[in-house]
């Protein structure tokens, strides 16, 4: 059965930014090539495509993940949200307000990953100190800013859903 | 880079599993994939087909029973951070979690992936040596168990045969009078380890009664480091010095220069961690 187990072309269901995608994908296709080249969604960037930059994150069934070291054809029966996703549907617009006011998008090559990993921080619901955020966003690289603006971010945000509600999802 | 072409399935069933990779050449089982897949995009290796198995319900799943807890392969790294009863009885593995990959590999990284791939720097191949756990590995055959210090046979060896999964593992809970200790050094958080070491030790009031040490980062595959933990036992911490085990690492630790650190500078960091972790051991830490 040696050739013939398996296919290169693989049949996916899954849910992209809330709307259900059904198509086939190549095997070999990792997640963040899939949704740059295949759906045009180019908000996702590829840095390192060994895991390490966190460029290419993207929201797995509500947690962040890899792009990069994620196969498409493993998102059947997923939920996928990507940059644009989490943008449109408003879950962002605090971070991104507070991004833009600290110039904690220089380049912005980072910042769709680094606005997904701080997402999933703030909507932990949890208080942490600023070494606990720099920790948090550390699988995140960014190269202009010296992290400082965006802890800075983080922390405003943090601390008006903090204060907003002990805790839980916004 | 990208990777090779490969084949990919997704098996609906353990069976359906074990017999794909029993019966296929090259075939390489993936789950949370967060080394595998940079391997394969680094084209450091380059299997035909892919199995799919972060599906399957086989490998889930947490439960305590008769002194131990049974983890399932497919447990990720960020379940063992949140777990309350991971928290309890096995608190060494919420230790090693908080150090491995980042929060976006800790989501999709597992427990049976990491022991499997059995990287020499990986934080919980050396968690189940020093706890003594039990791996259960499933395959046509049936289910065997292969205690974690005879797993692990060398660098990325294990006792898996082809055909062969993890399906669970279990781990001894903590008892009245054991601590745990864990700690380890690499140049940024999240990067592999340099140096790094898990301690299961048993109390006597304040001295160290029984000890099971397993370095990590500095050593070529998980194992006992017999010596440091015969050294260890008797020792009332906290310790001032290295004297009573510095010698023992040496015996137990034999690495090699490597780009940018020479081998006595890891003995070096290994004797430094080392009393740092004997010193954060306590009765405290008791369930």
């Amino acid at each position: 059965m040696t050739d013939l187990v398996g296919e290169e072309d693989v049949p996916i269901e899954a849910t992209l930014n809330g709307k259900p995608l059904k198509r086939r994908v190549k095997a070999r296709q990792h997640l963040a090539d899939f949704l740059r080249q295949e759906m045009e969604l180019t908000g996702t960037h590829l840095g390192c495509e060994h895991g390490i930059c966190g460029a290419c994150t993207v929201v797995i069934d509500g947690c962040t993940a890899r792009g990069c070291l994620t196969l498409a054809a493993q998102i059947s029966g997923k939920s996928v949200d990507t940059i644009e996703g989490m943008t449109e549907s408003g879950k962002l617009s605090e971070l991104q307000s507070e991004f833009i006011a600290r110039n904690a998008a220089q380049c912005g090559f980072c910042s769709s990953g680094m606005l997904l990993t701080a997402y999933e921080l703030v909507a932990s619901g949890r208080k942490m100190s600023r070494a606990e955020i720099r920790e948090f966003i550390s699988g995140n690289m960014c190269r202009c800013t010296g992290y400082h603006a965006i802890v800075d971010a983080v922390e405003a945000v943090m601390a008006k859903k903090v204060k907003a509600s002990a805790g839980g999802k916004f | 880079m990208k990777a090779r072409n490969f084949r990919y399935v997704r098996p609906s069933s353990l069976d359906q599993a074990c017999r794909i990779l029993a019966g296929v050449d090259e075939a390489v089982p993936v789950a949370g994939g967060q080394s595998l897949l940079a391997g394969l995009n680094m084209r450091l290796s380059a299997p035909k087909l892919l199995v799919d198995i972060g599906d399957l319900k086989e490998l889930t799943g947490q439960s305590y029973e008769d002194g131990a807890v049974r983890l399932g392969a497919l447990t990720r790294h960020a379940e063992l951070l949140r777990s309350e009863l991971i928290q309890k009885r096995v608190p060494l593995l919420v230790r090693a979690a908080a150090h491995i990959g980042h929060v976006a590999i800790r989501n999709r990284g597992t427990l049976g992936g990491s022991l499997a791939y059995a990287d020499p720097a990986a934080e919980l191949p050396a968690c189940a040596v020093a706890l003594g756990a039990t791996l259960i590995l499933g395959s046509l055959a049936g289910e065997r168990e292969v205690k974690a210090e005879d797993f692990f046979t060398g660098l990325f060896e294990t006792e898996l045969k082809p055909g062969e999964l993890i399906v669970a593992v279990k781990f001894p809970a903590m008892q009245p009078g054991m601590s745990v200790g864990f700690a380890e050094l690499s140049r940024r958080h999240g990067d592999f380890a340099l140096v790094g070491l898990a301690a299961v030790a048993t109390m006597q009031r304040d001295r160290i009664g029984a000890a099971r040490l397993a370095y990590f980062g500095c050593v070529d595959r998980a194992k006992v480091a017999c010596s440091v933990s015969a050294a260890v036992a008797g020792l009332a911490p906290p310790l001032r010095d290295t004297s009573a085990f510095a010698q023992a690492i040496r015996q137990d630790l034999t690495p090699e220069d490597t780009t940018g650190l020479r081998a006595d500078t890891k003995l070096h960091m290994a004797t430094v961690l080392t009393r740092r972790v004997l010193n954060s051991l306590s009765q405290r830490t008791d369930p």
